[in-house]
């Protein structure tokens, strides 16, 4: 009898052992509590040692640096700061700083590595793929009249400089924009991560710097031809003949056909739209106008839109700043896929169109076929002026 | 061409003179976020 209870004592005390043999790790950061590796142990499913020291008392210590709220969860205080309107006072960084935690950044790191960069590439590679099944199919669109030799003044040089202002700006911003938004997925993991983050520097300071002059260029291609672009009833029958690019016809147009009216405004509308929301994301926080346009959509009896849901009646500072990146970025790719139609149309896709932006003087032919009512108005406006006259230029 | 040059070159001065104006005007992301306990650069 008194072995079997020698055994069971054995049997009971050899746990307890086994417990007190568990190493002790350093626990001095939290006054002997729990510690975060604790928690990670008893995750794995190892054996934690138990609580050391006085931590009920290292708790309450801690409590008394913390002031005083103490170290206590205090769930409305916590709910305000959630929703902003628990009462923050900061050193610096004005009112937006006092925004400690809003919730729409993780949507908008989802939708900015998900969605937007997968439809957006989706977008510019789907464009490029039918533009070059286009070109095998129509191949260049070639002049029907031989060349006369004799040319007309399309655009005048300070005309074509502002339009490659235009040009060479949209294309420094397409590409520092593309790299910025998908260094970190097509750079970063094959090539290095250093390398891209010097990538980003550069790209971050070309695209903050050379945006101002597309904003100028805009302005002043928009001063320029505006007029040129307003539409009329020419631009029907050039849609209803397809422009004369599927099948054989050639459309009369004035100086601007449809075709080039659409590129017009679109580089315009969404040229500004982009420009907006990029000088809000220059001068964070100062120029918000997200709240403002959802207001103007409700007073007009839009709550809610496709694909996105109600309107939201309140934005903060930082939120506001993510619709401006993403809006940006969006209206960015769909300008991005117009101008690479119209550099296509510009270069290899029409025999004698860079001329128009190259040296200015187009073949008259040319201009029978593309723009036979701007020619009519131009050798009109020749005979209307006096013989002896001397040329402005 | 001449023309192309010309807006490339516009394009460099109106950048430039972005960046540099605005640091003059005082809009660099320190002078406009940062107070005098916090250095960025």
């Amino acid at each position: 009898m008194r072995t079997l209870l020698c055994i069971l004592a054995l049997c009971l005390a050899l746990p307890v052992a086994a417990q007190d043999d568990t190493p002790i790790p350093d626990r001095s950061a939290t006054g002997g509590a729990q510690t975060l590796e604790d928690i990670m142990a008893r995750q794995r499913g190892e054996q934690v040692a138990p609580k050391t020291g006085d931590a009920a008392g290292a708790a309450r210590d801690l409590s008394g640096q913390l002031g005083t709220l103490g170290g206590a969860s205090d769930p409305e205080l916590w709910r305000q700061l959630r929703y902003g309107s628990a009462d923050v006072t900061v050193s610096s960084g004005g009112e937006v700083a006092s925004v400690l935690m809003q919730d729409g950044g993780m949507a908008w790191l989802e939708f900015r590595k998900g969605p937007l960069a997968t439809y957006g590439g989706y977008l510019l590679l789907g464009t490029i793929a039918l533009l070059a099944v286009f070109f095998v199919l129509r191949g260049r669109i070639r002049l029907d009249y031989e060349k006369t030799g004799r040319t007309v003044t399309r655009f005048k040089t300070f005309e074509r400089a502002a339009h490659w202002l235009l040009a060479g700006s949209f294309i420094l911003l397409g590409i520092t924009g593309l790299l910025t938004l998908f260094g970190r997925m097509l750079i970063a993991p094959y090539i290095s991560k250093e390398f891209n983050a010097t990538l980003l520097m550069g790209s971050k300071f070309i695209h903050n710097n050379v945006a101002w002059a597309f904003i100028v260029a805009l302005i002043v291609v928009f001063c320029l031809w505006v007029w040129h672009n307003i539409p009329n009833s020419t631009d029907i029958t050039w849609f209803a003949q397809a422009g004369g690019i599927i099948g054989s016809k050639h459309p009369p147009a004035k100086k601007f056909n449809g075709g080039q009216k659409v590129i017009f405004w679109s580089v315009i509308l969404l040229g500004a739209s982009i420009s907006l929301t990029g000088v809000s994301l220059l001068f964070p926080f100062e120029f918000p106008m997200f709240l403002k346009t959802f207001d103007i959509l409700r007073s007009a009896g839009i709550n809610e839109l496709p694909f996105y849901g109600p309107l939201p009646t309140a934005l903060a500072p930082h939120e506001e700043m993510q619709y401006a990146q993403a809006w940006h970025a969006i209206v960015a790719f769909v300008l991005m896929a117009i101008i690479f139609a119209h550099i296509y149309i510009g270069s290899v896709g029409m025999e004698g169109a860079y001329d128009a932006m190259g040296s200015g003087e187009v073949d008259e032919a040319w201009a029978r076929q593309h723009h036979s009512l701007w020619l009519e108005e131009l050798e009109e406006k020749a005979k209307a002026a006096p013989k002896d006259a001397t040329p402005a230029e | 061409m001449k023309a192309m040059m010309m807006g490339f070159a516009a394009l460099i001065v109106i950048s430039v003179g972005a960046y540099f104006g605005l640091q003059e005007l005082g809009f660099s992301t320190d002078a406009r976020n940062a107070g005098a306990t916090v250095r960025l650069d």
